[in-house]
């Protein structure tokens, strides 16, 4: 027997006289660039289909069949290519092709917001020619329109790369924007009377190699050079993108997304992107609010301390600590909930809760966990989740893309069509209520049964329903589990840290220490201080009433938030937080991945982070948490909370970040069984969020802010038939002893017999109807 | 003068009055071919004889139709001919006639190519702008669907075909094979890149594709009726069989005629009473384009070569789809230069840098020439804007473009400025064309535009 080598696994492609080992198949633009030589380009981006359209990166490939002048974006490599990207013919065409680019370009870069960042601009100087010699007239359009209402185009500056089409169509499933026109004349513009409304519009804005694109709430704010930035992680929903924070003059000005592997490819949605306008809110809490003669006045920090340290005392002493109760924290850091934590653990106090009752219980995250990543290279992806294009955009990026150009299946089981039902393998519509039946018996179904017997299986969770409760899902997800044991769960919450927050200790420490029974107890009087950490239930909690109930019999409210919110209006002291941007920290996402959330400019006002905020109370109430420095608490907390231990490292927060340690996983035990059927005049009530809401992080952006609509119940075509309602009639709608108004929609994507309501916009508000004690919600729709 | 004798193969029909019809087509032996192949022959052996024809495309490229069969990617299917119809190279308009004057022979010639192709669906693109031939393209495929020609067990045999017929928009890149398969699918005209996209592996629809010439389907029926060899010794053994040439500018009597390839020389092309019968008023030439308007131009010492293949390209030009431009000693040859510059800046895709921004920078310069405003650096200029194209202003072109459409441009900018640099100077000079020319067409002025 001779000894057979191992079979080489690698290209050896040499390039400017070094030689590099790259992966088969791998495009040679990327190999150059691995071997050190950058290859000039524009229409290329690393996370698009190549269309080889600049042909601004040309190289000289010496191959079989001699010296050639090839597009390196378009060529793979190949085993013994020998390349020159710096040869005189390689010169001579990277030049050619820079001053055609140039011919029409305005080279208007001093007014440009591009200049100073701007690809096009770099190259020139690079790789260009250094002076043109076109004294023919420029191509003149209109500049800049507007394509959206975000977005604005200028097309003489546009060098038609098709980056911004490509992902509109490729990346975004929204091909709203297209080329037009032929030859010399080709423009980019959208369709006819059909605005470039996409919810990752911002994206064409940052990939653009010119400043053709430019969105409207960074125009004209600041130059590149102006500019400083750190890398950070956006808290806005539990994805987690990876961004770089961008300030000008200590004032937050642009964020950009980065491309980490592992979660958001450098994509971004827009209420991401741009919300870092509420942070500049002029509406901002400054400094200590405290209740004086029934009105909220300006306080000093020891005053208002004081203030907060006498409740809490004055009620822990007659009522004990269960007369207390903590909600929210998840827009924070996990340091701030783990110093808050601490804190009740110190008082007592077991009644928290980072979820306004409106995610999932807490044992989701103790399933077997999925990652990303993981997820989007399953075989199959069961969907038990809302509208991700809605709430969670960028993971609707990547199951996108998983669907589209990967191998994986997606089973979707929701009572209405959402973003992904276009790319799904099977999209199965139910009644609200009825999920665990629908997957039980889908699941049974022989050609599922052999998808599903590939392997690789993941269960996307989340809460699809605010007018049902979150066990369906569970239950639903259980009878998964049971017959694929081996299969994983990815959880999706939308708000930004809850995962982090309930591994910090924001979690109830006793059986009903949730918030729907702390508002309960409140109701009852048990409860008579509310500590709200950047908490809302005013407008978020689905159950109005109970909120209504909770709010008129509690005696004491202390709020720590960025705003006067609705809850924060009612309190005796308001606390001001420090916002995103304003505070270092680490945060963790849904698939429980911590990276670290980075500090660019000074507070509003005298504004603190939460966690120095719990630390000072302690001092006040005689405890003491036991650190005084940022560094101090991530220490405590990564050697206290097991799951943060991997996080404990400053390193392993950064970039990619790290996934938290998980607990042995836990099993679903209850039978899958649904909620009784409704009756056939009835609707049964769908509820959840829209992208655009009355959110504060979008009411506080003046850019967001008019992309919240109005609210409306949505019904199918045939219902509204039978109701002998037009699009805009008013109708009635009664359930649970309420009843509101609202216009109507026609909307085929909802299943017959259910009525949808996307949550918290202007006008009627749905929540009237909610009750947390009851299971599924159905309601009566009469004309008005 | 005597010119080399043959038979008319593809343009037989052109004088009958019915020759569109099914009725007239059958009456004059149509569709004998078909039902020989399928009758006697397994679709190895129709391969076979078109192999032995050794026929050229007739679209440009002129390569064999035989052997670019063989490169279909063997057992996927579906797989898919697609005809190229979209004839719009300026100067060429001999596909029209065929499709226009005898429909049911390029009928035939497709099922026979679908026959031993193994495809059993084929798209017929035709240009946009020809309603004639769309009208009687879908009057015979209505004919031969109801005489069982075209669709399920053709003639009673296991063999099925449909033919689709398809109407481009009016753009002249769909005549590139990946731009009209762009077309088909619904998308913008714009070729796409090879590699990857060879039509024969990833073709229309991302399947295994063959795209053929109107004109070399249509010899089909005769090269299975009479066999791939009797078709060979029609022409030169480097150009085989008869093909069709569309002569057009200064000559007397300008047409489409059937020539043996391969023989016939330009001379005879433009002189021979029963071809141009001569250039008009007794001129003489002085320069013609040999292949269609993107071709390099020849000039006086060209007219005796023979319309052979490797004859012209060894010239340093092409036959191309068989479209020739003659232009007498009247021309104002920038204007000529300008003209088809203009045509292609027009037609550029704008996919890719160098063909949307050069080719419209070389017209702007050279319309600047004929409206009195060239410089005299303008000459190198376009040399210069031209290698950024087509790098080395070689023949064959090489190009940074995506397609040979940018190139196309290039021809006769080096074709006019190196043979009648003199005229370009003179332009410059004194704002007006050298005494005894006049443009060929009518030049819109600056004020116009």
């Amino acid at each position: 027997m001779t000894d057979i080598a191992a079979p080489k696994t690698t290209v050896s492609v040499t390039v400017d006289g070094r030689t590099v080992e790259a992966k088969p198949g791998e495009l040679l633009i990327n190999a150059c660039e691995h071997a050190g030589s950058f290859v000039p380009h524009f229409c290329y981006h690393p996370r698009m289909s190549s269309v080889g359209m600049c042909r601004q990166c040309i190289v000289e490939v010496d191959g079989p069949r001699g010296k050639a002048l090839v597009v390196s974006c378009m060529t793979p490599v190949a085993e013994g290519q020998v390349v020159s990207t710096t040869s005189e013919p390689a010169k001579r065409a990277q030049e050619g092709v820079l001053e055609l680019l140039l011919a029409n370009h305005p080279l208007d870069c001093p007014v440009c917001d591009k200049g100073g960042e701007c690809p096009l601009q770099d190259q020139a100087f690079s790789h260009g020619p250094g002076e043109s010699r076109y004294v023919e007239e420029k191509r003149h359009y209109e500049k800049p329109i507007p394509i959206s209402d975000l977005v604005f185009l200028d097309r003489e500056r546009c060098i038609l790369c098709d980056r911004c089409t490509r992902f509109a169509s490729e990346v975004a499933g929204d091909p709203l924007i297209t080329f037009t026109s032929r030859g010399n004349d080709t423009q980019i513009m959208t369709f006819p009377d059909e605005p470039f409304s996409s919810y990752f519009s911002g994206n064409t804005v940052q990939i653009c190699p010119v400043g053709a694109l430019t969105a409207s709430p960074y125009r004209f704010k600041a130059r590149p050079w102006d500019l400083e930035q750190v890398e950070s992680t956006c808290t806005t929903c539990s994805v987690g993108c990876r961004t770089v924070v961008q300030s000008s003059r200590d004032e937050l000005v642009r964020y950009q997304g980065v491309d980490i592997e592992s979660v958001n490819w450098g994509w971004l949605c827009d209420r991401g992107r741009f919300n870092f306008e509420s942070v500049n809110s002029k509406n901002r809490v400054n400094a200590p609010l405290v209740r004086k003669d029934g009105a909220l006045v300006d306080a000093t920090w020891s005053s208002a301390l004081d203030a907060a340290g006498r409740i809490l005392r004055t009620i822990i002493n007659d009522k004990g600590p269960s007369a207390v109760a903590i909600i929210g924290g998840a827009r924070g850091s996990n340091e701030d909930a783990f110093a808050w934590a601490t804190l009740a653990d110190l008082l007592g106090i077991n009644a928290r809760d980072a979820q306004l009752a409106d995610g999932l219980p807490a044992e989701v995250f103790a399933l077997p966990q999925a990652t990303i990543a993981e997820t989007c290279v399953s075989s199959t992806v069961i969907l038990l989740a809302p509208d991700l294009k809605e709430e969670l955009p960028v993971l609707y990026l990547r199951l996108r893309d998983a669907a589209e150009k990967r191998k994986t299946r997606i089973i979707e089981v929701s009572p209405r069509a959402t973003g992904l039902t276009d790319y799904a393998w099977k999209s199965i519509r139910h009644d609200p209520g009825d999920q665990p039946r629908v997957v039980r018996e889908l699941i049974a179904m022989p050609e599922v049964a052999a998808q599903l017997a590939l392997g690789n299986v993941t269960v996307v969770v989340g809460r699809g329903n605010l007018a049902e409760s979150p066990e369906f899902a569970l239950l639903a997800t259980g009878a998964v589990l049971h017959a694929v044991p081996e299969a994983r769960v990815l959880p999706v919450v939308r708000r930004g840290n809850v995962r982090g927050a309930i591994a910090a200790g924001l979690t109830p420490r006793q059986a009903d220490g949730d918030t729907n029974s702390i508002l309960a107890a409140a109701a009852a009087g048990k409860v008579e201080c509310l500590i709200l950490l950047g908490a809302d239930p005013v407008v978020d909690v689905p159950d109005a009433d109970l909120v209504r109930r909770a709010f008129a019999s509690v005696k004491h409210i202390i709020a720590v938030d960025t705003f006067v919110t609705e809850s924060a209006r009612h309190a005796e002291v308001l606390l001001p937080a420090a916002a995103y941007g304003e505070k270092v920290g680490t945060t963790t996402n849904c698939e429980g991945r911590v990276s670290d959330v980075a500090q660019k400019i000074t507070t509003a006002g005298t504004a603190r982070p939460d966690w120095m905020i719990a630390a000072e109370l302690a001092l006040e109430l005689g405890v003491d948490l036991g650190y005084s420095s940022y560094t101090e608490l991530h220490d405590a907390m990564t050697t206290t909370v097991a799951a943060f231990a991997p996080a404990a490292v400053a390193k392993a927060v950064r970039h990619e970040g790290v996934v938290v340690a998980h607990p042995a996983p836990v099993r679903i035990t209850a039978a899958a069984s649904s909620a009784a059927p409704r009756l056939t005049h009835h609707f049964r009530l769908l509820v959840s969020r829209v992208l655009y809401d009355r959110a504060v992080s979008t009411s506080e952006s003046p850019s967001l802010a008019p992309l919240a609509r109005d609210s409306g119940v949505h019904l199918h075509s045939s219902d509204a038939q039978r109701l002998a309602v037009r699009e805009g009639s008013d109708v009635r709608v009664a359930a649970n002893g309420s009843a509101i108004v609202l216009p109507v929609v026609i909307d085929d994507a909802v299943s017959r017999g259910v009525a949808f309501v996307p949550f918290n916009q202007h006008g009627s508000d749905i929540r009237q109807l909610i009750r947390h004690d009851v299971a599924v919600t159905d309601a009566v729709i009469e004309v008005v | 003068m005597s010119v080399p004798n043959g038979p008319r193969i593809i343009t037989s029909r052109f004088d009958l009055a019915d020759g569109h019809t099914y009725a007239g087509y059958v009456r004059t032996n149509g569709y004998q071919s078909l039902r020989k192949a399928l009758g006697t022959m397994t679709p190895q052996q129709v391969h076979d004889e078109v192999k032995a024809a050794e026929i050229q495309g007739r679209g440009g490229a002129g390569f064999p139709a035989g052997v670019k069969w063989g490169f279909l990617a063997a057992d996927v299917h579906p797989r898919y001919l697609v005809i190229n119809g979209d004839e719009s190279e300026p100067g060429t308009y001999k596909d029209r006639m065929l499709m226009e004057l005898d429909p049911h022979q390029l009928i035939e010639g497709i099922l026979l190519a679908c026959y031993a192709l193994n495809a059993a669906q084929a798209f017929l693109y035709v240009r946009g702008e020809m309603a004639v031939a769309q009208e009687r393209l879908a009057q015979a495929l209505n004919e031969a669907y109801a005489n069982n020609i075209v669709g399920k067990n053709i003639c009673g045999s296991n063999f099925s075909v449909d033919i689709t017929l398809t109407a481009g928009a009016g753009a002249y890149i769909v005549g590139e094979e990946t731009a009209l398969i762009e077309s088909i699918e619904g998308e913008r005209g714009m070729p796409r890149l090879k590699p990857p996209f060879f039509p024969a592996v990833k073709g229309l629809y991302m399947q295994p594709t063959i795209v053929n010439n109107v004109e070399t389907l249509a010899n089909l029926p005769y090269i299975i009726g009479k066999g791939g060899g009797d078709f060979k010794a029609l022409g030169a053994p480097t150009s085989t069989g008869m093909r069709m040439f569309a002569v057009s500018g200064h000559v007397n009597k300008p047409g489409v005629f059937e020539v043996p390839n391969g023989v016939t020389t330009f001379r005879m092309l433009f002189e021979a009473p029963e071809y141009c019968g001569g250039v008009r008023n007794g001129g003489d030439v002085k320069a013609f384009i040999p292949g269609g308007a993107s071709a390099m131009w020849f000039f006086p010492e060209h007219l005796d070569l023979a319309l052979d293949k490797p004859t012209v390209d060894k010239a340093g030009s092409m036959l191309g789809s068989g479209a020739i431009i003659v232009m007498d000693q009247s021309t104002d040859m920038v204007a000529a230069c300008w003209r088809i510059v203009r045509f292609f800046a027009r037609e550029s895709c704008g996919k890719c840098t160098p063909c949307r921004e050069g080719t419209t920078w070389l017209e702007r310069v050279l319309k600047r020439m004929l409206d009195g405003h060239g410089r005299p650096e303008d000459i190198d200029l376009l040399f210069e804007v031209s290698e950024s194209i087509s790098p080395g202003l070689a023949w064959p072109p090489r190009q940074t473009t995506i397609c040979p459409l940018g190139p196309s441009a290039v021809s006769p900018i080096t074709s006019a400025v190196r043979r009648f640099r003199h005229e370009f100077e003179h332009y410059i000079e004194h704002g007006r064309p050298i005494d005894g020319v006049e443009s060929p067409f009518v030049v819109p002025t600056a004020s116009h535009r």
